[in-house]
């Protein structure tokens, strides 16, 4: 079982904000079999501002469609700050903000409507919902657009609106099924410090991402799931902490040939760019004392992807390793 | 503690808003057709049939077309509405949300209830020009136009649960509905039938709503009242505990 305390930043928390043991998932029809979900397990502390990242198919979005009652588990437990989704379930949804990938709302409606009627459905008064819905479009700067139709909005526009939306009943935990996709960065780096300024405020945060970067940016936690699951659920710093190898690409002054670096594994891209694998421990200045021995200048210098990003991919290809192992 | 009257006044609000603001589509098409009705049988060829069950035919046929109109908008507009909210994927806000069940579907079919009980009062209004309207029982009237309309709205929803398409919601009205609704006694009386086909009739439970409405406009009924009642009641117990059955199993709505 892969579970964790409930600490953030490596301080204990008061309780979980959601529980997850040993939850299997398998889908049948007529023809085939899947199992989606094969027993997993995982805690997220209150307050937690948490990644579940996972490649496509991974069970992400199965997972978060069984905490949110959208799909039914073939077995195991999940609890919402202490609230079972089986035998307390009312009480377990009053507690969860859902911002699902696809857009979900009556594209006829009115941005008003939508958000009103989402509150009516969490038992919240006319006139307290107006006044939340005025906050919250105000927040998610769609205030302007309140008597536009769901159809008339920007892709971006239509995200916020599923955020104001999720936050019409003032949950505790608010989760993000890919909240950013399609959005453009501008948009996208609004909403970072909107969600993290919601953190800041004590809610809890689950987000799925197919932007490492962002993950990497926002969350303290992370859980990376392949194939129904689990294969890391740890705290940010420490998974980064394990990645070996890093790539970074160097700018330089023209060169002739191939330069020489020893001890570092190189790729020479062009006649101004080399890439460089330096791995944990080695440091860098070896590599510009190299270079400036062969009067190669270094311009400027980026790792050539997302630390995040390497570590997933490596964890990912691992996780296909060993279940062609696993078929043999 | 979460308010369920506010939830359930959430949904019929919705779903009032959602046939109101296509009233073109939802209000007029039945008043026009009904029109029609009145014109054609009622006027035209009623004139010549003469009397029916101790009535002019244009006043046996009203109470029939009022239920006609009320069993077909009661059924369209949860059918529709429950199916485009599963297409949309918009009847997700309403799973993720702490609302039961039973709400979500007093909540549907109070929406068609009204639609089926505003355009039966459109309908009945169109006949007054047509008719001098009389009423036997208030009480076996109003029974039986809210009862009706909640069975097909039940129906409806029951049909948009296992809806795959949009095919699939105008399948059932055109190949079971309409003529379950044309046999079950709205144009004429199960006395002119043959013995056989009035036992037949008699398996189509649009008979016992339409004998039971007819009786409270014109107090006269081909079936035994009390039986059409108890009928009626059981329709719509079992219609309900369907529907809840199915919304509880997640089918068509949860994978």
């Amino acid at each position: 079982m892969n579970t964790l305390e409930p600490t953030i930043n490596g301080k204990k928390t008061a309780m979980n904000a959601l529980e997850i043991t040993d939850l299997k998932k398998t889908y049948q029809s007529k023809s085939r079999t899947v199992e989606a979900l094969k027993g997993i397990s995982l805690n997220v502390a209150q307050g937690d501002f948490f990644a579940l990242l996972g490649p496509n198919g991974a069970g992400k979005s199965t997972t978060i469609g069984i905490i949110s009652s959208l799909v039914n588990k073939t077995s195991g437990t999940v609890k919402v700050f202490g609230y079972d989704i089986d035998s307390d379930v009312e009480a377990a949804k009053s507690q969860i903000g859902l911002v699902p990938q696809e857009f979900n709302f009556n594209m006829f409606e009115t941005v008003l409507q939508i958000v009103l009627n989402q509150a009516g459905y969490y038992g919240v008064e006319r006139t307290e919902a107006l006044i939340r819905a005025e906050k919250y479009l105000k927040q998610t700067d769609l205030w302007e657009k309140r008597n536009a139709r769901g159809r008339e909005l920007s892709g971006g526009m239509k995200r916020r609106l599923m955020i104001a939306r999720a936050l019409m009943h003032e949950p505790k935990i608010l989760i993000l099924d890919e909240p950013t996709a399609g959005v453009d960065i501008e948009i996208r780096r609004g909403m970072w410090e909107f969600l993290k300024d919601l953190n800041a405020q004590g809610i809890t945060i689950i987000l799925t991402t197919h932007y490492l970067e962002e993950a990497e940016m926002l969350c303290r936690n992370i859980a990376i799931i392949d194939n129904g699951k689990i294969g890391q659920n740890t705290n940010m710093k420490s998974l980064l902490a394990t990645l070996n190898v890093e790539t970074f690409v160097l700018d330089t002054s023209p060169f002739e040939g191939s330069p020489d670096l020893a001890d570092y594994h190189h790729q020479i891209v062009d006649d101004h760019t080399i890439e460089v694998e330096v791995k944990k421990g080695q440091g860098l200045n070896a590599i510009f004392k190299q270079l400036d021995t062969q009067d190669i200048q270094v311009l400027s210098m980026r790792n050539k992807a997302n630390r995040l990003e390497e570590l997933f991919v490596r964890l990912v290809e691992e996780g296909k390793s060993n279940q062609a192992k696993g078929d043999k | 503690m979460l308010s369920y009257s506010v939830a359930l006044k959430a949904i019929l609000t919705k779903e009032c808003n959602r046939f109101l603001r296509i009233w073109v589509q939802t209000l007029v098409p039945p008043a026009i057709t009904m029109t029609l009705y009145f014109v054609i049988f009622g006027n035209l060829v009623g004139s010549r049939i003469g009397e029916m069950g101790g009535f002019d035919y244009m006043s046996f046929i009203v109470p029939g077309l009022i239920m006609m109109s009320v069993i077909t908008n009661s059924y369209s507009n949860v059918a529709s509405s429950f199916y485009s909210a599963k297409f949309q994927r918009n009847i997700e806000e309403l799973l993720v949300a702490p609302v039961p069940n039973y709400i979500i579907i007093l909540g549907y079919i109070g929406g068609g209830m009204l639609r089926g009980l505003l355009v039966g009062l459109i309908v009945t209004c169109v006949s007054m020009l047509f008719v001098d309207i009389q009423i036997h029982s208030y009480t076996i009237l109003i029974f039986t136009v809210l009862l009706t309309s909640m069975v097909f709205s039940l129906a409806g929803l029951i049909n948009a649960i296992f809806a795959n398409s949009f095919d699939d919601i105008s399948i059932i009205p055109t190949f079971i509905l309409t003529p379950l609704t044309y046999l079950g006694g709205v144009f004429y009386s199960l006395t002119l039938l043959p013995e056989i086909w009035q036992d037949i009739s008699k398996i189509n439970p649009i008979v016992y709503m339409v004998n039971a409405f007819r009786y409270g406009f014109l107090g006269v009924s081909d079936v035994d009242l009390t039986f059409a009642v108890i009928m009626i009641i059981g329709f719509t117990v079992i219609f309900f505990a369907l529907a809840l059955y199915l919304i509880n199993k997640g089918i068509g709505i949860r994978s």
